[in-house]
């Protein structure tokens, strides 16, 4: 069996296909600049249904009726922030996939960071405390060799000190 | 801070977390607040099901019901709405006890499937209300049916429940509302 004209009828049957789009022909308004304002609008509001879509990505009922919503809402002459205000009324924050700046949401929005600047700055205050210092626990051979030299020398040995040593080093011998 | 606490500091951030966690998964991600407890209910005016006469079956009602005093409950059913065959019995059952009026807003169904659907399980309601479109869903926070509103005598929306309604619930959540509502 020849199979280059099988191989060459599958590749031009991927001719055919298109993307499937969750927007469909009908919903779309005449007017291309408030189509492209109600796409950008729709890609901001969750389905409800499915969570972790946009309604301008998702396929479920309510979603379309949504679109539809906005689409009548920017017909009817309203500014992108009114159609909004206006799901967000019916629904809640929670249609927004992106949360707003406000009082209830100050730990999501600045938590991160807070923490974040939080752990540099122990990270910052560690580094310093050790490097400073010097030596400390495990502070490097580079710094415990910085520390040595930087102690004041000890006295010489007085000739009784050398005896004794050198009757130590003795008794320690075979 | 002495030295020593500083070491406590990651051992409580993970302690704090956790607990905010274990809460976290608690919850069902299905179930949102809704936006509309403590607010009015929307302005809207619902037809009854057309069943061919000229005035159709189940009344119908509309906002100005709600603010004439007394609690009323409004239950989202379809006759597509599999849960919202299993609530009925309970529906029936708070209907039957004549606490509240209980208002059915039928949320896209066809006529034919709604009407056959009360005659094979019963009509709980006190007037039925028919939403082809979805419409008034929607102005009401609608989005996944079955839903139960408690509305008090003002018209302002006190609690919500989303799914199906079963005894438990009936007893320790929509019965207490509607007594504090009474008080």
């Amino acid at each position: 069996m020849k199979t280059g004209p099988f191989i060459l009828a599958l590749l031009l049957g991927l001719l055919w296909t298109a993307p499937a789009w969750a927007v469909n022909p009908d919903e779309m308004l005449a007017d291309p600049v408030l189509e492209k304002r109600a796409r950008e609008i729709s890609k901001g509001l969750r389905c409800l249904v499915c969570q972790n879509q946009s309604i301008d990505d998702s396929d479920a009922d309510l979603a379309k009726d949504l679109r539809i919503i906005v689409r009548n809402r920017l017909k009817a002459g309203d500014s992108d922030g009114a159609v909004v205000d206006y799901v967000v009324a019916r629904y809640g924050d929670f249609v927004l996939l992106k949360p707003p700046f406000k009082g209830t949401t100050l730990v999501l929005w600045l938590g991160p960071a807070v923490i974040g600047g939080l752990g540099l700055w122990a990270m910052i205050a560690f580094l310093r405390r050790h490097s400073g210092q010097g030596g400390g626990q495990g502070g490097g051979a580079q710094a415990a060799i910085a520390k040595a030299a930087s102690r004041p020398r000890p006295p010489p040995l007085t000739d009784d000190e050398k005896k004794k040593l050198r009757k130590l080093l003795k008794e320690d011998g075979p | 801070m002495s030295k020593r606490a500083i070491y406590l500091v990651p051992l409580s951030v993970f302690l704090v977390m956790a607990v905010y966690f274990a809460i976290g998964l608690t919850k069902d991600p299905k179930i949102i607040p809704s936006a509309l407890i403590d607010k009015l209910i929307p302005e809207f005016s619902l037809p009854p099901i057309d069943n061919g006469t000229p005035q159709g079956y189940g009344k119908g009602f509309s906002s100005a019901d709600f603010k004439a005093g007394g609690i009323s409950v409004v239950n989202v059913f379809a006759s597509w709405c599999l849960p919202c065959r299993a609530e009925h019995p309970f529906i029936t059952k708070l209907s039957k006890m004549n606490v509240a009026k209980v208002y059915g807003l039928n949320f896209k169904d066809t006529p034919k499937n709604a009407l056959k659907w009360l005659q094979e399980l019963g009509d709980p309601y006190d007037a039925i209300g028919a939403d082809p479109r979805g419409r008034v869903g929607i102005d009401w926070g609608v989005y996944g049916i079955p839903e139960t509103f408690v509305v008090d005598g003002t018209g302002k929306i006190y609690f919500k429940y989303v799914g199906p309604l079963n005894g438990d619930i009936l007893e320790n959540q929509i019965l207490p509302v509607i007594e504090k509502l009474k008080r």
